[in-house]
């Protein structure tokens, strides 16, 4: 499965997602804290949905048709806001206030204070149903838009995710597609076999979510044609919502970052940081 | 339904199920969200009588707390109703990250809370709803006292954009609220004068402590009867009044005298005007299921056990 984008597009999409990592991995080292892994395996699907996929105004971040977006693995948020910024929703410059007190650039999302949020989330599991409630307030009250929502694989442990699932497919919610971040590792799991360092937190998970009657496609969660046609033939599948499985690696794009579960919340030290921004290829 | 006058016996989910079902009707914002206990809180009413506006979302209470605080962010208001058990315990930590923190406008129905929840046992009543709802930043915590003030504090909370609970009972209880009462948010409600003693009783409990004074007057103590129906925010004037004027307090309530109540005066009385008092609730005890009586007599929390604390509070005060 892929669409065939035009090259300058492709480039553009790249070039953001390489820019948008040196900023997560920048902020993170600049606070001192934060989570690093995940919101690198997220960055090329957040890219995706905020240049391509949804219809939001960055100039109007309330207006009320705007497809909706709920961050469920809310730990993820830092590569939320570089996404945010750069959309223009807040000054680029205010991300170096990530995790600091009264910053409205809360370790976990906050939609009271920032502008361009959806949902406050952040204790896992949760978002997925907020974004039920999202797409079944939709339907109740005609709007068209559609709402999406990015859970991890860890956070599908929670029993709260199979609940939702379950009520999107009673509602009939064609109007939800969930994206699951598959990079098949958590913070700390279980040990691994196969060679593999950790087991993968959600075995099988394109099985689970057919069982529950969802429409189910599997992708490369960093191939931006994939995404995009995949995001398109969601929007397309009536009568049940959609799940994406994307198929990423956590700590995407950073080579000894990549695919090692303690880079979850590690901060990088500056030799760290000079490498991976050496390696991203992009000072920004 | 029958007719909500002083003296008679009224259950307040009849009420509740009314109530809803005509807030329903007249705002198209209004949506009853179940927990698959529809003819037990009576919300069946909405199922039936305008089916549009009733969601079912299963046994999977924290689903249904996300999908309320989801469905408020598109303009509409959900009403999340289940037993008081599964709302404050079950989905406590969805409540606390989508709905009162975001101070989302979704009101939380706690049904069949308390001791008295029809022989059900520990698992189904909830001793620390009042608890655990007041321990969150944003949340209005309501327990009327009977089934007249139930659509008092529902049409309060229908105008009051935000977070609110509120803690129901499953059985019939005699109307005491007066014909005239309105509900003002934070405010307590005098329903009896008195000079020696002060019972403030919330929800279930008011009944009781109305019925305590009066066999206190037959034994010569003038007992006032303070209802709170809003416990969250608090009323601190008519506590700190009541504790000068009577100089000794009892607060009564179906619920564990951990964090409730009892709790909320005490910290009133400790920081503005410290007097004796006592409390009557369930007294760090896991309960069991029976008969109301026997449940009442057995956690200590009946008429009688009232009027006993009342005395003793009166020897405190009388220094003996």
């Amino acid at each position: 499965m892929e669409t065939v984008l035009d090259q300058e597009k492709i480039s553009f999409l790249q070039q953001k997602a390489a820019e948008t990592r040196a900023l997560i991995i920048k902020t993170v080292h600049h606070a001192g804290a934060g989570h690093i892994g995940g919101p690198l395996s997220a960055t090329d699907l957040l890219i995706s949905l905020y240049y391509e996929v949804m219809n939001v105004r960055p100039e109007e971040p309330q207006w009320e048709d705007r497809d909706r977006f709920v961050l469920s693995k809310g730990h993820s948020a830092i590569a939320l806001y570089a996404v945010l910024a750069q959309k223009g929703y807040y000054p680029l410059e205010e991300l170096y206030t990530f995790d600091a007190i009264d910053s409205r650039l809360q370790a976990h999302p906050d939609m009271n204070i920032l502008p361009g949020l959806d949902m406050s989330t952040g204790s896992l599991g949760q978002g997925i149903s907020t974004a039920v409630g999202m797409a079944l307030g939709a339907k109740l009250t005609g709007k068209t838009f559609t709402t999406y929502c990015m859970i991890g694989d860890g956070e599908s442990q929670e029993g709260q995710v199979w609940e939702a699932a379950d009520a999107a497919v009673r509602y009939g919610l064609d109007n939800l597609v969930v994206i699951m971040d598959y990079n098949k590792l958590q913070q700390y799991g279980w040990e691994g076999s196969d060679g593999r360092e950790r087991a993968v937190p959600v075995p099988s998970p394109e099985k689970k979510w057919e069982a529950f009657g969802w429409n189910v496609m599997e992708i490369d969660g960093h191939h931006f044609g994939q995404i995009l046609t995949a995001c398109s033939q969601a929007k397309a599948t009536k009568g049940k919502p959609t799940v994406l499985i994307a198929h990423t690696v956590k700590g995407k794009g950073v080579s000894f970052m990549e695919n090692a579960y303690l880079w979850h919340s590690r901060v990088p030290t500056d030799d760290e940081l000079n490498s991976a921004l050496q390696e991203l290829g992009v000072e920004v | 339904m029958q007719t909500i006058q002083n003296g008679n016996l009224v259950s307040m989910r009849d009420v509740f199920g009314e109530t809803l079902l005509q807030l329903s009707i007249s705002d198209p914002r209004v949506y009853a969200l179940d927990g698959d206990l529809a003819n037990s809180t009576k919300l069946n009413l909405v199922a039936e009588k305008n089916a549009s506006k009733f969601l079912q979302m299963g046994i999977a209470e924290q689903n249904m707390i996300g999908a309320a605080a989801g469905l408020a962010t598109v303009g509409l208001q959900p009403w999340a109703c289940s037993f008081a058990a599964f709302i404050a315990k079950r989905s406590l930590d969805q409540i606390q990250v989508t709905v009162a923190q975001p101070k989302l406008d979704v009101k939380l129905i706690g049904a069949y809370s308390g001791l008295l929840t029809g022989c059900t046992g520990k698992t189904h009543q909830a001793l620390e709803d009042i608890a655990i709802m007041r321990s969150l930043a944003n949340m209005v915590v309501l327990a009327p006292a009977d089934a007249s003030e139930v659509q008092h504090v529902m049409r309060f909370a229908h105008e009051h954009t935000g977070p609110v609970y509120i803690r129901l009972a499953r059985d019939p209880l005699p109307v005491v609220m007066p014909q005239d009462y309105s509900f003002t948010l934070g405010k307590a409600v005098e329903l009896k004068q008195g000079s020696d003693v002060t019972l403030i009783g919330t929800g279930t409990q008011t009944v009781r402590a109305w019925e305590a004074a009066d066999l206190l007057e037959q034994e010569g103590i003038s007992a006032a009867v303070l209802h709170m129906p809003s416990i969250k925010p608090i009323d601190r004037d008519a506590i700190i009044d009541a504790a000068k004027q009577t100089g000794a307090l009892v607060t009564c309530e179906e619920h564990s005298i951990y964090g409730g109540l009892g709790s909320a005066v005490a910290e009133v009385l400790v920081e503005h005007c410290p007097v004796p008092m006592l409390r009557v609730g369930v007294n760090d005890k896991n309960s069991e299921s029976g008969p109301n009586d026997a449940l009442l007599q057995k956690y200590e929390i009946s008429t009688g056990h009232i009027v006993k604390r009342a005395k003793e509070v009166l020897r405190i005060k009388a220094g003996k």
